[in-house]
């Protein structure tokens, strides 16, 4: 038996993952119509490659992958595009984003599928499929599954971990496919391990899923594998993937580093089941798997259409009457979706119908009492109270100091608060501000550099005309000199020419200068009056925006 | 809407119930107190509690904070109890009184109320006390006499005369004079041996609220209410301090075991400097802050002016907390070796 490692903190919610494990997973019938956002990846946002009126087959591509960390996308069914353009996408904020919008023709039929034999083909070639069929962190990153299996150059890569370790109370769907679809979820971790050569591969599972860890011990002892299948003891968030990765090799991944840097790589169960069905089936990523529960009647998993419209997806587990929105992933992470119709993505593990008697609402947030509860829950080891402290000061700096960007935003921290303060709202913003200072501060080197090159341009300028003056003054000079000596007709040195013409330069340079000086300290007089209490106006209301935006509400002050 | 942000499931857990669970781990020790001391500290319990509620409602009402939210937070009567605990408890019933006003208003409130408090308000209050009225502040109460829950009510309220004989020193203040006083040589073991003082370890009477006090505070470690950091500086400084004198010289120093139990210590450790607001928050910091605490308790209380240390040492360490904080930052994942 492996020795497993500890990590610090964590917490152990009610894991409520029985309820949706009753039935198997069944296949949600076709929608109305799909909405699917061209951007589901990290990276580069897909261009649309259809337009309305188009004919599209399931699994014909519809958004070409732009860029090396992209990830194409595909219809999810054969019919009519009926639209292309933003429409509210699952995001907390209620964003629009370009989607394409199908019309199904109800045959659901199918693109020419090609297997594969991927053993034949270069890995290069392997990496380049995985793109073009969509595959992504489906464990909800949605980072391009191509972009992490190259080994880094310096470090022997020696694990690769599978996580199916599905931490998250109420998400069920890793589990489900494990039981229902480990030989598939086995032979896509072969994918990888052929393309990354790991030393070991370990396939960490929690503890509380026994029939998963069989149901894969089998599958890999079928498929002749020498995958470890470790149960993992099962605690919050044991399944992000730094905390599996600590678990199961006793490496901490910094946020300073990738994990490839220590020799090691993680991927989601899902993730290598889909990598499995696009080569050895031709499929790219059109659907996935779907926990439905919460406030249902029946809780169940679904393999869903990728742009499913939500509401007529939940409908499938019979919404009770009360539920008042959809969380979209588990009750840590997971976030409210702006309204019901938004569709399913790739990122869409879960939709737990949400209603005040399942989540009460939270009681009003007390001061910190510093008592700690919060940094013995961290996962990273984080002092939140600190972070918390310096984020409502707006001393971002200081946050950084603190080590705000190691936050994982788990959510351990909030859980355990005496004081029910939202501490990870409080990072985010912190995090979202100081990303946006660094924007603004590029923004703001640019226009000092256009300003800068205006100025040199300016004084060349002023530079030339005074030479030019100085130039004609110099003529000038000569000239009456010529005509002084023509009427003189004396044989005189020009002497007093060059001097003329010397101190006009020096007049018309003092006087650039005197300019100069002028509109500098102009400038200055400017700066230090009402220029910049409106620039400082305009970056509080900035700020205020954005922290509004962050909260959801202009209270974050204690009442 | 406030369920707009996740988490959105929390662990019931509130400030009120970190309180209620603080008070009722107080309670074990009380009930001794009461019944081998005197009944007197249940009236004490009372007034400062009232005067805490009083005073809270009050300041919240001038600072417009939300009266319901904060009233029912538990931490005034938590700082109540506490200054009720380390005053004398027979009292005036104003200096209680004047004690838990001004650790309330000034202590808590003047510095920005609940969790923002440097210091330890119930130690303000026993300072700011014994320093300004030191003659009341030491008059303990003889427990030669046995004084029924109405006569020690009608000492506190003035309704009775204050005669030098209902009190006395305590076990660990009288220790301190009669080792002044001790021209014959006497010595530590054979005046300890005066059991109607010394009790059997640590103090007639008192020795036993200890032990409960400790009891009480295993029960919050247990709860995960404090860590274990605190106490074990507090008590193991103590217990070293007090142990290396003792070797050196038993018949100046009193054993490890009778300042474990003595005085303040057992309240002190598991109870005031383990108040997390006006305490370090590392594990490393509150070790150091613990020990500090105790280190501070044992010199004041042996070779300081006052009958115990507890409260100038708990506030002294107060004042050091940035600074401990700032310099025991625990590594983060992933950084352990220093990368
Ligand atoms: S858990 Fe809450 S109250 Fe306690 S220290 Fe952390 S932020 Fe403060
Ligand atoms: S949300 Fe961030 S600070 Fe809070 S427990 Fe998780 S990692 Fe730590």
């Amino acid at each position: 038996m492996l020795q497993l490692f500890k990590f610090k903190g964590g917490v152990k919610p009610a894991t409520n993952k029985a309820q949706s494990l009753v039935e198997p997973v069944a296949v949600a019938p076709l929608p109305s119509h799909v909405a699917i956002p061209l951007h589901q990846s990290i990276g580069g946002t897909p261009r649309p490659i259809v337009a309305v009126g188009d004919k599209v087959l399931k699994g014909q591509k519809i958004g070409e992958a732009d860029g090396w960390i992209s990830a194409a996308v595909h219809a999810s069914t054969s019919g009519t595009v009926i639209h292309v353009g933003p429409q509210v996408v699952p995001h907390p904020s209620g964003l629009t984003a370009d989607c394409v919008v199908i019309e199904p023709d109800g045959r659901d039929e199918w693109i020419a599928r090609n297997p594969v034999d991927y053993r034949s083909l270069a890995p290069e070639a392997v990496r380049e499929l995985l793109r073009e069929a969509g595959v992504v962190g489906l464990g909800g990153a949605v980072f391009p599954t191509h972009g992490k299996l190259t080994a880094a150059k310096s470090v022997p890569m020696e694990e690769m971990v599978i996580n199916g370790a599905e931490c998250e109370p109420y998400i069920t769907c890793d589990d489900m496919l494990m039981r229902e679809r480990a030989v598939d979820v086995v032979r896509g971790a072969g994918v990888f391990r052929d393309l990354l050569q790991p030393k070991r591969v370990l396939i960490g599972i929690e503890d509380n899923k026994p029939e998963a860890v069989a149901a894969m011990q089998a599958a890999v002892r079928a498929t002749g594998e020498n995958f470890e299948v470790i149960a993992v003891p099962t605690r919050y968030p044991a399944g992000g993937a730094k905390q599996l990765i600590r678990v199961l090799t006793g490496k901490e991944v910094p946020a300073s580093k990738r994990s490839t840097d220590l020799g090691v790589q993680c991927f989601n169960v899902a993730t290598a089941y889909t990598a499995w069905r696009a080569i050895a089936h031709g499929e790219p990523v059109v659907s996935r798997l779907v926990t439905l529960t919460g406030n249902v009647d029946k809780p169940r998993n679904y393999e869903v259409l990728i742009g499913t419209p939500m509401d007529e997806l939940l409908a499938l587990a019979a919404p009770r009457s009360d539920t008042d929105g959809i969380l979209m992933g588990g009750p840590m992470m997971g976030f409210l979706v702006p309204n019901f119709k938004v569709p399913v993505v790739k990122a869409t593990n879960c939709l737990i119908a949400h209603s005040d008697a399942l989540f009460p609402p939270k009681a009003p947030e007390m001061p910190c009492i510093r008592c700690g509860e919060c940094a013995r829950a961290c996962p990273h080891e984080l002092q939140p109270f600190e972070m918390y402290w310096f984020s409502r000061a707006k001393n971002f700096g200081k946050t950084q100091e603190y080590n705000v960007f190691d936050c994982i935003e788990c959510g351990c921290c909030s859980f355990v608060c005496p004081s029910r303060i939202p501490l990870v709202q409080y990072f985010r913003f912190a995090k979202s501000e100081i990303w946006a200072r660094e924007k603004e501060k590029n923004a703001a080197e640019t226009a000092k550099t256009r300003f800068e090159f205006k100025q040199f341009r300016d004084e060349r300028e002023k530079r030339e005309k005074a030479e030019k003056l100085a130039k004609a003054a110099a003529a000038q000079a000569a000239k009456k000199a010529a005509e002084a000596q023509a009427a003189t007709s004396a044989p005189e040195p020009v002497a007093p020419s060059p001097l003329d013409a010397d101190q006009a330069v020096k007049k018309a340079s003092i006087q650039a200068a005197m300019e100069r000086a002028k509109a500098q300290r102009e400038a200055a007089a400017a700066r230090n009056t009402e220029s910049l209490t409106a620039d400082q106006q305009h970056e509080i209301e900035a700020i205020e925006a954005r922290r509004i935006a962050a909260f959801g509400t202009d209270e974050t002050t204690e009442k | 809407m406030d369920f707009s942000t996740p988490p959105y499931l929390l662990k019931n857990a509130s400030v009120t119930r970190v309180m209620a669970q603080v008070l009722l781990a107080l309670v074990p020790a009380i009930a001794v107190y009461a019944w081998l001391i005197g009944p007197a500290i249940l009236i004490q319990i009372a007034l400062a509690t009232m005067t805490a509620l009083v005073a809270e409602t009050l300041m919240l009402k001038v600072r417009n904070r939300p009266l319901a939210l904060f009233l029912t937070d538990g931490s005034a009567v938590v700082t109540g109890w506490l200054i009720a605990l380390v005053f004398p408890p027979l009292a005036p019933w104003w200096l209680v009184v004047v004690g838990t006003l001004f650790a309330i208003v000034v202590a808590k409130h003047l510095y920005g109320g609940l969790g923002q408090n440097p210091f330890n308000p119930a130690m303000i209050a026993f300072a700011v006390c014994i320093v300004s009225f030191p003659a009341f502040m030491s008059q303990w109460p003889n427990q030669a006499l046995h004084l029924g829950l109405l006569d020690q009510f009608q000492v506190i309220f003035g309704l009775m005369p204050r005669l030098d004989a209902l009190t006395a020193a305590t076990p660990l203040d009288a220790l301190k004079t009669a080792l002044k006083l001790d021209e014959a040589g006497i010595g530590v073991p054979a005046l300890l041996a005066n059991r109607n003082v010394y009790g059997s370890f640590a103090g007639h009477g008192w020795e036993w609220i200890a032990l409960s006090y400790l009891v009480g505070g295993l029960w919050m470690w247990q709860r995960k209410i404090i860590t274990w950091q605190v106490p074990t500086g507090f008590l193991g400084a103590l217990f070293l301090i007090s142990g290396a004198l003792w070797l050196y010289h038993p018949d100046r120093f009193a054993s490890p075991l009778f300042h474990l139990f003595a005085g303040g210590s057992m309240l002190g450790a598991f109870f005031i400097a383990t108040d997390p607001v006006s305490g370090a928050t590392t594990p490393r910091g509150k070790l150091i802050f613990g020990a500090g605490a105790g280190l501070l308790t044992y010199l004041i209380r042996v070779f300081g002016g006052y009958p115990d240390g507890v409260a100038f040492a708990v506030l002294l360490l107060n004042i050091c907390v940035p600074l401990i904080d700032l310099y025991t930052q625990p590594p983060i994942f992933g950084m352990k070796d220093g990368k």
